[in-house]
C-alpha cells in the first residue's frame, strides 16, 4: 500500500435508481477502500434521497442497493455527512435516513451512528480540506 | 382532448416539472414517476406549486417508485393518487396523448 495518505471526498449528488450515478459512487467508494485512504462520503442536493429508511425496490425490478450504505463503516470509512440544507429543501430530517454503525476492530471503539448532518459551509470547508473530490 | 403528462426528473434537479405545470391546462392529467415522485411529498419546496396543480389537474404518482425510495403513502401532498403500472396504462389508454416532460 502506498505510503501517502489523501484525504479523498466522494460527493454525491444524485437520486438513487433514476440514474446509475448513486450505484457507481458506492461502487467506487467500496473499491477504493482497499487504497487505505481518508475517506468522507458526502451527500447534498438529490444525493441525500440515497440514505432514505425503507427502501423497497421490488415493485421496480432494480436492485435494492440501499442495504450497502450501511455496511460502509466496515469499510474503513468513518465519515459520512449530509447537508441539512438539502435535506430540509427535501422535508426531509434526519429521522428519514438509515444509519451507519462504525467499529475499529483492534481497539474495540463503536461509534452507532456515523451519518453527520452538517451546514453547506462545513461541507464548503470539508471540500477545501479534500486533496481529491470524486464527484457523482 | 386530454393530455396525460408525464414527469419522470426530479423538480429539485430539472425544470421538467416547472415547464409541465406552465403548459399543462386545467383538467388533464399528471403523473409522477421515477425520480419525478419527489415532487409528489409532503414538507419540499415544491409542495406549494404542487398543492396549486392538484386543485387545478389530477395528479397521479406511480406506487412502486415512491416505495422504492423509500416513502410511503402518507408522506405524500393530499389530493394525489397513488397508481400502479396498470394504472399508469389505463391513463395512457383513457387520454388522446402523452406528453412526457423528459
Amino acid at each position: 500500500m502506498s505510503e501517502v495518505v489523501k484525504k479523498f471526498m466522494y460527493l454525491n449528488r444524485k437520486a438513487p435508481y433514476g440514474t446509475i450515478y448513486a450505484w457507481e459512487a458506492l461502487e467506487v467508494v467500496l473499491i477504493g477502500a482497499a487504497f487505505d485512504q481518508d475517506v468522507s462520503v458526502v451527500f447534498i442536493d438529490d444525493g441525500v434521497y440515497q440514505l432514505t429508511k425503507g427502501q423497497d425496490t421490488k415493485g421496480i425490478g432494480m436492485k435494492n442497493f440501499s442495504p450497502t450504505y450501511r455496511t460502509l463503516g466496515d469499510y474503513e470509512v468513518k465519515k459520512i455527512y449530509v447537508d441539512r440544507a438539502s435535506l430540509e429543501a427535501r422535508g426531509l430530517s434526519q429521522d428519514d435516513l438509515v444509519e451507519v454503525a462504525w467499529e475499529d476492530f483492534e481497539t474495540e471503539e463503536e461509534i452507532d451512528n456515523i451519518v453527520e448532518v452538517i451546514d453547506s459551509a462545513r461541507v464548503s470547508e470539508l471540500m477545501n480540506e479534500s486533496d481529491v473530490i470524486f464527484s457523482f | 382532448m386530454s393530455i396525460l403528462h408525464t414527469v419522470n426528473k426530479s423538480p429539485f434537479e430539472r425544470n421538467a416539472l416547472d415547464s409541465c405545470l406552465k403548459f399543462a391546462t386545467d383538467g388533464s392529467a399528471l403523473l409522477l414517476f421515477e425520480d419525478g415522485i419527489y415532487a409528489a411529498l409532503k414538507g419540499t419546496s415544491v409542495e406549494s406549486p404542487m398543492s396549486d396543480a392538484v386543485g387545478r389537474l389530477k395528479v397521479y404518482v406511480l406506487g412502486p417508485d415512491l416505495k422504492a425510495r423509500g416513502f410511503a403513502e402518507d408522506r405524500i401532498v393530499e389530493g394525489i393518487s397513488v397508481v400502479d403500472y396498470a394504472g399508469f396504462v389505463d391513463l395512457a389508454a383513457e387520454s388522446d396523448k402523452v406528453q412526457a416532460w423528459l
